[in-house]
């Protein structure tokens, strides 16, 4: 048996039945990426003494028989079988974890240790899941690439030559690669599920309020929204029914009674609606893509899903409206980044004015200097109605659109990524095409609907292919069953596996 | 310049910060104390640690609301908060958590005098909630300036007024008028030596039939008297301007009480652009018209009740209900002490005359008064009941501003007790009768004005302790004889 490459609802049994223990899942995590790091580099840091220290104190309490779910944040209506102690996790390096450094990949934050625990860490902590470390990313989940790390280069594991995809890089190939069972990333404008789908594992993107944002870093308050990035469609069903829910601290989540996530796992999409935007398959997408997802819809018509092509005109303008928004946004989020009172600071500064630009001059990557100015340009007076004020109109126009879809259809289905994995330092000379990268995630952070990022075939290099599944807003439970079920129609993990090869 | 300066008429008006006097700050459960050591009401909220959010503090809503129902404003059902971007040291996030185009109350006015003594009402913009920023501690002799957040998120409404005043009287009567009704309604203890109220003052002038000239403006305002000088000058200074040919710009300007004139604070260029939008980390303020109503139903007596019941209740002057409303502390220690010594025309003559004189002396606010109601009621029973006299009272008053204690005690201390044995008061006639036959001559000779003499004499004698009415009576008698 090899440990890593079991799937969390397989080693949930495998500890329940006292076939493994805590301790040896843990162990064979680090021994893993102690392995696989130098080729992938997923993480910024790998937490190992602690998570092993946990992990055997964890083991005693399961031993004992003390495990007492009363010690959960979230009373909840969950199925037991839900219990994840024992099970280490990997966190995108922009979650807040006290006593671990939180740097968001970014030189502002290299040293910085957070005084707190973000909510979803608080949940995982209460559930006796050991944190194996925190995950590469985008510098502030800036990119779609994870090459404006500030810390390091991440390789897809699937070829070392080829970028994971972005911003949650880190933690999608981190999955990919068996170096953590599962892991947190952030989504703002397809973080989560394009990483996923360059990397060939499940990546969903909540309906926003549905995850605490609470002691995530924040980039775009009004977009950003913490999920799942794991092996298949159930571990991120488990995953989910740990973070979602509301958090006083977060006034923007959402106050409805817990669901069990598992429970809509049917196996089964008789009936079910879906529409296929054409939109979304324009000139832009590559060919091999398209092929994949129309075989896709030819399985999803012989599961019994009532498929038809459908019109979603967003795409255009939910490009150009996510990038007024969420630049506007970070501008402003990103200003307490100012060498005060913690993060960066420049050394030989003259006065105040020298602390502030030098300090955020040499702690900001490129990348990053970009989205601020831009979002500091769309905010400014005599230009914000032309941009920011015309971006919120824009977005209530994308939000019907959407309205109207969901009127129609259950389920959306559409490419994620229009090209699998490109090569590492293609674009990232070119921002403009590596925004094109998101043109078909952003729309779904400007309409807060949710949307998973499964795999449904490789490309002729081998590279992995992702699907799209977009639901109405808190129909988590319609796109995670048409996606488990598609899933273990196709059964794409039994047939394909990343190779670490190069070009 | 004289001629000129009639010529011209002042426009004043203001925007008025209130700290709010909740318990905890507005998007943190930190402490809004003040005067605690140095950072010690923080958390990863107010010092905008990566990652935190603000949870907005629901009573900041309620206090504002009853601060918009007190000035007649309309409250808005539907509010938001937005950002307001800048960079200073004080201010954590680099922005601060304000209200932009959609305050949560509009359109209100307060009723003043104008300097003629008729009423004038000013009208209210808008009131909107925002954070306080910290406080830099500039050390003059390292040169360092060093942060103190405790003040970094505690709650304050700012409320705007229309420039509908036109001196600086009538500005420190909207100032002084606005305090007390926020003290009357308990939503802050406008304490300005603590900077809990404080205003930007903003200042034109223009020729009348003219339309109004540009303004100045004077930040962070925390004195009443130097409200009304930096009014003074301000208008001095723009007249003399524009009769030069010079022109007025639109600026920021400190006001240098030592100096008492203002100084430009920064160049023109650097005007902030503040970048406001909405805060995407709160979510919209939606009140119920239930809300609003149930705040209407617990907001205090206002003054203006007050007033109204003074005059028809108790038969007071408008002059003297004017005078006891002026402040909410005033106003209680009138009610109260009047209902325990029963005798509120004589608690109304103590506060408005020899109490109020002493505050002004010592330059204190009716906040201060050191003593109780308590004590002021019995201080005018003792009098009622013949125990002292009025000039003792008068020094009991002393005593109590000095070293507050039970006036009855003060009394007996001292040996104030007044004489009012027939006795003790025959004995003291009889010997300054003996000491005075001029004065019995006169009077006889019809000078009335030698009975006060003697009544003086006597009273000067008992170190004011005899009966003052006694006296009279008795002296009447024996120059009779």
């Amino acid at each position: 048996m090899n440990i890593t490459e079991l799937t969390v609802h397989e080693l949930q049994e495998k500890i329940r039945n006292k076939e493994l223990t805590s301790y040896e899942i843990t162990k064979a995590y680090i021994d893993r990426i102690n392995k696989k790091e130098k080729d992938v580099g997923a993480f910024v840091t790998i937490n190992e003494n602690e998570a092993i220290e946990n992990a055997k104190k964890i083991d005693e309490i399961i031993e004992n028989g003390k495990f007492d779910d009363s010690t959960k944040i979230d009373e909840s209506n969950i199925d037991s079988s839900n219990n994840l102690a024992g099970i280490p996790i990997g966190i995108k390096d922009n979650l807040c974890t006290k006593g671990i450094k939180t740097t968001c990949s970014s030189k502002m934050l290299e040293n910085f240790v957070a005084p707190y625990d973000a909510t979803v860490v608080e949940k995982v902590k209460s559930e006796k899941m050991p944190i194996l470390g925190k995950l590469n990313m985008d510098e502030f989940a800036m990119g779609s690439s994870t090459e404006n790390s500030a810390i390091k280069v991440t390789h897809n594991p699937w070829n070392l030559d080829k970028v994971p995809g972005g911003s949650s890089g880190g933690s999608a190939a981190a999955v990919a690669a068996d170096m953590v069972p599962f892991a947190l990333g952030s989504d703002t404008g397809g973080s989560i599920r394009q990483p996923a789908s360059l990397c060939g594992v499940v990546g969903l993107k909540p309906t926003y309020g549905l995850v605490s944002r609470y002691g995530l870093v924040a980039f775009a308050s009004s977009l950003d929204q913490v999920g799942p990035i794991t092996k298949d469609v159930k571990d991120a069903a488990i995953l989910l029914n740990v973070i979602a829910g509301h958090d006083e601290k977060d006034t923007t989540s959402y106050n409805m009674p817990k669901k069990d996530y598992v429970k809509s796992l049917k196996n089964d999409v008789k009936g079910l609606k879906i529409g296929v935007p054409k939109e979304f398959f324009g000139d832009g997408i590559d060919k091999e893509v398209k092929d994949k997802l129309y075989e896709a819809i030819e399985t999803y018509k012989k599961l019994g899903a009532e498929v038809e092509e459908c019109s979603l005109n967003v795409a255009e303008y939910a490009l150009a409206t996510y990038y007024i928004i969420a630049c506007a946004e970070a501008s402003s989020n990103l200003g307490r980044f100012d060498g005060l009172r913690y993060g960066y600071r420049a050394d030989n500064i003259k006065d105040l004015k020298d602390l502030y630009v030098k300090s955020r001059t040499e702690g900001f990557g490129d990348e990053v200097k970009r989205r601020i100015i831009l979002g500091t340009y769309v905010l400014s007076s005599g230009y914000y109605d032309a941009y920011y004020k015309k971006a919120q109109k824009a977005r209530t126009f994308v939000k019907k659109q959407f309205d109207e879809q969901f009127k129609k259809y259950d389920v959306l289905l559409t490419p994620v990524s229009p090209t699998t994995a490109f090569n590492i330092g293609e674009k990232k000379e070119n921002p403009l095409e590596m925004y094109l990268a998101d043109i078909c995630t952003v729309s779904i952070n400007i309409a807060s609907v949710p949307a998973i990022s499964i795999p449904c075939g490789v490309d002729s290099n081998g590279m992995p292919i992702g699907m799209q599944l977009i639901g109405d807003r808190f129909s988590e439970e319609t796109i995670l069953n048409a996606a488990y079920t598609f899933e273990q129609k196709i059964k794409f993990r039994e047939n394909h596996k990343p190779s670490f090869k190069r070009n | 310049m004289k001629m000129a300066n009639e010529d011209y008429e002042l426009i004043v008006g203001l925007e008025v910060h209130a700290e709010l006097s909740t318990k905890t700050k507005i998007f943190c459960s930190c402490p809004t104390e003040f005067g605690a050591e140095p950072n010690t009401h923080i958390c990863p909220i107010c010092t905008a640690m990566p990652g935190a959010l603000p949870v907005l503090n629901e009573k900041v809503v309620e206090y504002a609301v009853k601060a918009g129902l007190a000035t007649n404003c309309t409250i808005s059902q539907d509010s938001k908060n937005d950002r307001k971007n800048y960079f200073y040291p004080d201010l954590p996030k680099s922005y601060q958590i304000s209200q932009f185009d959609k305050p949560l109350c509009e359109h209100g006015y307060i009723e003043i005098e104008d300097d003629f003594g008729n009423p004038k009402k000013i009208r209210i913009l808008r009131i909107h909630i925002e954070e306080d920023a910290g406080k830099l501690n500039h050390n003059e002799f390292t040169g360092e300036s060093l942060v103190d957040l405790n003040r970094s998120g505690v709650p304050l409404i700012e409320i705007v007024s229309e420039p509908d005043l036109r001196s600086s009287g009538e500005a420190d009567r909207y100032m002084k008028k606005l305090k007390s009704i926020l003290q009357y309604i308990d939503v802050s203890d406008c304490k300005m030596q603590e900077g809990s109220l404080r205003a930007d003052v903003n200042v034109s002038v223009h020729k009348k039939d003219e339309p109004f000239g540009t303004r100045t403006e004077m930040k962070n305002m925390n004195s009443f008297k130097s409200i009304q000088r930096a009014i003074e000058y301000e208008r001095e200074r723009q007249i003399y301007e524009l009769e030069h040919g010079n022109k007025i710009y639109q600026e920021s300007l400190r006001w240098d009480d030592v100096d008492g004139r203002t100084y430009q604070m920064r160049n023109k260029e650097d005007a902030q652009d503040y970048r406001y939008f909405p805060e995407p980390d709160l979510v919209a303020i939606k009140l119920s018209e239930e809300y609003i109503e149930k705040m209407k139903q617990e907001l205090p007596e206002l003054p203006e009740k007050r007033k109204e019941k003074y005059m028809k209740e108790l038969g007071l002057s408008e002059k003297d209900a004017n005078s006891l409303t002026s402040s909410k502390a005033f106003s209680d220690i009138f009610e109260k002490a009047g209902e325990i010594c029963k005798n509120y025309k004589s608690v109304c003559n103590w506060l408005n005359s020899d109490i109020a004189r002493i505050l002004n002396e010592k330059e204190l606010e009716a906040e201060q008064i050191p003593f109780s109601a308590e004590d002021l009621a019995e201080l005018v029973s003792l009098i009622d009941s013949g125990v002292i006299s009025s000039s003792i009272g008068k020094k009991v008053l002393d005593e109590l501003f000095e070293n507050p204690r039970s006036p009855k005690k003060i009394v007996e201390e001292k040996g104030w007790i007044q004489i009012s044995d027939e006795n003790a008061i025959k004995e003291v006639i009889t010997k300054i009768l003996e000491a005075n036959p001029q004065s019995i001559a006169d009077y006889k000779a019809g000078k009335d004005r030698a009975l006060g003499f003697l009544v003086g004499q006597a009273m000067k004698e008992t170190k004011g302790k005899a009966n003052p009415k006694m006296l009279n009576e008795m002296f009447l008698e024996e120059l009779k004889k």
